[in-house]
């Protein structure tokens, strides 16, 4: 399913973005460009303004200030074009638990308009990848955790989208189902897709990300490919980084 | 609006509503164990057992079986929903009913046989007529009896006693009805509300779903794909509209198999249901304007009832039951429209064409598609986040 994108090299270009809740600025001036087919991680603790972003650029939320643009497409005046391209896995699974994995599934590639034809294949490839073809027929009511993020993910991708969003995508998944995850994120990227990831595990990032932004009090403290930002520091790995900076760690919150 | 997503987000609305089992208790089986218990408890069950109810006969007339009055009483007593007793006196005959040994008093105007006599004489004579009232006093904590009684009587008197229309006689009863005598059982009187009564609490289902939907992020997770918020309303009301008619048909076979059997024909059957179904866009509207409201599912179960109480005390079957004052007001709320409707079409057998019928017929249109836009304006405005 090939897609229209707007004319831009780049995938997604946030400008300035500033989100604020009264007096409290969730996300401070963010700028950032992430290029087509790069998989790039957003780093930081609980609250340092992740999903925020994330929320933003699907256009749930209406920025204070700060133009955002996903593959060319401005997503305060152009947001349907841009929601067409987009698939977002948010962070709380959000499913039906009265639906099987399929009809979840089925769901969202009929709400993105995938042809008929081509939702039944679409689904099975998807259920396949995240490794549910075997449980696609039970509700997802009896689902553990990891199996309802990861149809939470392949609701995102039935679609084919060209810019994926995934707020924390292997939250609360066993080591196999994290690891089969990453190897499907692994073969988007290949093709061709940009994926733009928020996530709390530091190897994660290390595996998926060919670069990373580090956030915390809603400001960009680093950027740059995972081992730049250890070489730069002479860090162990990114958790280190995180704390040579802000001096705490990522888990402890902001 | 997209045809496809509209129809992919109302079929998740129909799948709930047989595999959640809170959906399924509120459209499904409450309908049915409802329909069941008022029919058990007022004589449906066995199709063809009318309720009876104690009439207290006072007649100046005396004895006799050949005077109009006696004819009129033994008229009375073959339509087997009333049991006659008879009194010498209308003091002993109040004292009977205030001690709830009767449900009402008969009360025969001494020039009764008279004004018989005179149309009988001179039918096509009105100025020649003698005119009379029969007094009726009613048990006011009876609901039936208040409901029955009097229908039956003045249609007794008309078929029985002048072999015409009630209308055209010179005998007029007190607070008339046009209850098919037939029928009389108390389950007739209640059957075409409890079409409206199944129907108002998919304020409370509409409610809970967007509700619960926002809590669990899938409202925002449609709202980020190219779905509109008018595939969203199109999908609710496509669904909802489905599941109301599935819900008329489930208690009309109900209401059908404990022995109400609607006096309309195909075309009286097929307006009723269509306006048993326009209703549930107004119940759509409301538990939009319930959902906006709410912060969470459980909030919007209680603040449901803020739109449904009055349309179950007003606008149902439980109306009856209310002051003259009351029942007035009920005709602001949209269920009283559609049981008004039902029982005209069902009980009393009127045309789809009757003014009656289209009047209602009209007004719960008009009143729910403007619930409708307003439900979706509010959800708009307030629901979303």
């Amino acid at each position: 399913m090939q897609r229209t994108v707007g004319l831009d090299t780049n995938a997604v270009t946030i400008e300035g973005l500033t989100k604020d809740y009264g007096e409290v600025k969730a996300v401070d001036d963010l700028s950032l460009t992430i290029p087509n087919a790069e998989v790039f991680g957003l780093l930081g603790p609980n609250g340092s303004g992740k999903t925020t972003t994330i929320n933003c650029l699907t256009g749930l939320l209406k920025p204070t200030k700060g133009t955002i643009k996903v593959g060319g497409f401005d997503i305060a005046t152009d947001g349907t074009r841009a929601r067409e391209i987009l698939g977002v896995s948010p962070q709380e699974s959000a499913v039906y638990r009265h639906l099987t994995g399929r009809e979840n599934v089925e769901l969202f590639g009929s709400l993105y308009s995938v042809p008929k034809s081509m939702l039944g294949p679409r689904v099975d490839m998807v259920m396949e990848k995240v490794g549910l073809l075997e449980e696609a027929g039970t509700r997802v009511g009896k689902y553990s955790g990891g199996m309802v993020r990861r149809v939470s993910i392949a609701m995102a991708l039935v679609h084919d989208p060209k810019i994926i969003l995934l707020d924390e995508p292997t939250v609360g998944m066993d080591p196999q189902a994290r690891r089969a995850v990453w190897d499907f994120l692994i073969e988007l990227k290949d093709n061709g897709k940009t994926i733009l990831l928020t996530t709390h595990y530091m190897e994660e990032a290390e595996e998926l990300c060919d670069r990373v932004g580090i956030i915390d009090h809603g400001r960009l403290i680093a950027l740059g490919a995972p081992a730049e930002l250890k070489a730069e520091r002479h860090a162990r790995d990114l958790e280190d980084v995180f704390i040579q900076i802000t001096g705490r760690g990522i888990r402890e919150g902001v | 609006m997209k045809l496809s997503r509209a129809l992919a987000l109302a079929k998740k609305d129909w799948r709930r509503m047989y595999r959640d089992p809170a959906f399924l208790f509120l459209i499904i089986l409450f309908p049915v164990m409802l329909t069941v218990a008022f029919g058990t408890s007022f004589g449906a069950v066995g199709g063809s057992q009318p309720t009876t109810y104690n009439l207290a006969v006072v007649d100046p007339h005396g004895a006799g079986n050949s005077t109009p009055s006696q004819q009129f009483v033994q008229a009375l007593t073959t339509t087997e929903v009333l049991k006659l007793q008879y009194f010498p006196g209308n003091q002993s005959a109040q004292s009977a009913l205030s001690q709830g040994k009767v449900q009402g008093i008969l009360l025969l105007p001494p020039s009764f046989d008279a004004s018989v006599d005179s149309f009988r004489s001179s039918p096509a004579r009105p100025g020649s007529w003698v005119n009379c009232t029969i007094s009726l006093y009613l048990d006011k904590g009876s609901l039936l009896s208040a409901q029955v009684i009097p229908s039956v009587v003045e249609q007794t008197l008309g078929q029985a006693v002048f072999g015409v229309r009630t209308s055209t006689i010179p005998v007029a009863v007190s607070a008339p009805s046009l209850v098919n005598i037939h029928a009389s059982s108390a389950f007739s009187i209640l059957a075409p509300g409890l079409f409206a009564f199944a129907s108002i609490y998919m304020i409370m289902m509409v409610a809970q779903s967007y509700t619960g939907e926002r809590e669990s992020g899938l409202l925002s997770r449609i709202v980020v794909s190219p779905a509109s918020s008018t595939d969203m309303i199109s999908g609710s009301v496509l669904s909802y509209l489905v599941i109301g008619l599935v819900q008329a048909l489930l208690v009309f076979a109900c209401v059908y198999a404990l022995g109400y059997h609607p006096a309309a024909d195909f075309l009286g059957l097929a307006m009723g249901f269509l306006i048993v179904t326009i209703f549930s866009v107004c119940n759509i509207g409301f538990g939009l304007i319930t959902a906006a409201i709410s912060k969470s599912a459980g909030a919007a179960t209680g603040i449901s009832f803020v739109f449904l109480m009055p349309q179950l005390f007003l606008g149902t079957f439980v109306g009856l039951a209310l002051s003259s004052t009351a029942q007035s007001v009920g005709r602001f709320v949209p269920a009283y429209y559609v049981t008004d409707a039902l029982t005209s079409l069902f009980t009393r057998g009127a045309a789809v064409t009757s003014q009656a019928v289209l009047t209602d017929f009209a007004m719960v249109s008009a009143i729910s598609v403007t619930i409708l836009f307003a439900g979706i304006q509010a959800f708009k405005r307030f629901g979303r986040s």
